[in-house]
């Protein structure tokens, strides 16, 4: 049977349709913001242990990073 | 359970949606409530891939209605007895306790799910820059001492990683500031964009330096954005940067 593609095997190339510049006075490349701006705007990939719920476990980083909200993507349960 | 969990930080939040939509891949441990060789469990693996019903179980965040959910691939890996050993690549939503009870039903046995290892969510995978909750602890508190920013980048990424599998639309800096007020965005602004992308597909819109600006929803190909002159392209669904990072020049036109 053929597998069908995940969207990870998905291959894209960037077309270009116009030529321009950035001013560097403005934004930051993603790496390079300033610390505190780099956390606001941060994911970790984290390794769920056992045991607590995926709920648990954002708590347990909000509380040793001291953030006011973490949040995580898909729930690591059932 | 264990595994790759993706933790969003603060403003990141904006990107769970984003998150919950992509696939997922696991390994699995089933275990046969009797016998069955080899070959038999294979074919039976082989027989859930592509497209599977299901219906959310009883402890289900979700409606209980049957629905349908892709397998990209189930590879088997070991068979020790009862005990098999599978890697599954699936669609958000997709019960692996379901899938584990209901091939245990075709192979006339029974099965269970005994343990399982979240190894993908979207684009984040368990080799690379997966983390420990000690890992965390440990360098947050490396960094509050030497502030070495350098210290950070291991532990944090920017949230523009948990895009990468969205196909993408670079534009320029004087469209930005539009596109952070809700404006949807239109042909002129558009510098390059990926392939693949049909009208209805959700793209991510940056900044040439890189900065996700917002997520929207495409409203023509690939193809049709690159020979468009105006006009609209892809509708501004969730705005990502925060106004005034870039000048407001969509009256006075140049930066």
């Amino acid at each position: 049977m053929p597998r069908s593609v995940a969207p990870w095997e998905i291959e894209r190339k960037l077309l270009v349709k116009a030529e321009d510049k950035t001013n560097p006075r403005y934004g930051h490349k993603p790496e390079e913001r300033p610390a505190e701006e780099y956390i606001r705007y941060g994911v970790i990939n984290l390794d769920k242990p056992a045991g607590p719920t995926s709920h648990e476990v954002s708590a347990w980083v909000k509380r040793i990073l001291n953030l006011q909200r973490v949040g995580h993507g898909g729930t690591l349960e059932a | 359970m264990t595994g790759v969990l993706p933790v969003t930080l603060e403003e990141s939040r904006r990107i769970v949606q984003a998150l919950l939509y992509s696939g997922k891949e696991y390994v699995c441990l089933m275990k046969l409530h009797g016998e069955a060789t080899e070959e038999q469990v294979r074919k039976v693996l082989e027989e859930f891939e592509d497209t599977i019903y299901q219906r959310p179980p009883l402890r289900a965040s979700v409606k209980r209605q049957l629905r349908t959910r892709r397998i990209y691939h189930i590879d088997f890996l070991e068979m020790d007895g009862r005990n098999v050993l599978f890697k599954v690549g699936c669609e958000a939503g997709t019960y692996i306790r379901k899938l584990c009870y209901d091939m245990g039903e075709v192979l006339g046995i029974g099965a269970h799910m005994q343990e399982l290892r979240r190894t993908r969510a979207g684009p984040f995978v368990e080799n690379g820059d997966i983390v420990t909750l000690h890992d965390v602890a440990y360098w947050f508190m490396e960094w509050q001492q030497q502030k070495d920013e350098k210290i950070l980048r291991k532990f944090i990424q920017p949230m523009e990683r948990a895009l990468a599998l969205i196909p993408k639309i670079h534009i320029r800096d004087s469209a930005v500031d539009a596109i952070c007020h809700g404006a949807n965005l239109t042909a002129p602004g558009v510098l390059s964009l990926e392939t693949g992308i049909h009208s209805g597909s959700m793209v991510t819109v940056l900044t040439l330096k890189g900065e996700a600006v917002a997520l929207a929803k495409a409203v023509a190909s690939t193809e049709e954005i690159l020979n468009m002159g105006h006009g609209v392209v892809a509708e501004t669904k969730r705005v990502l940067m925060p106004r005034g990072t870039y000048p407001k020049c969509w009256r006075s036109g140049e930066i």
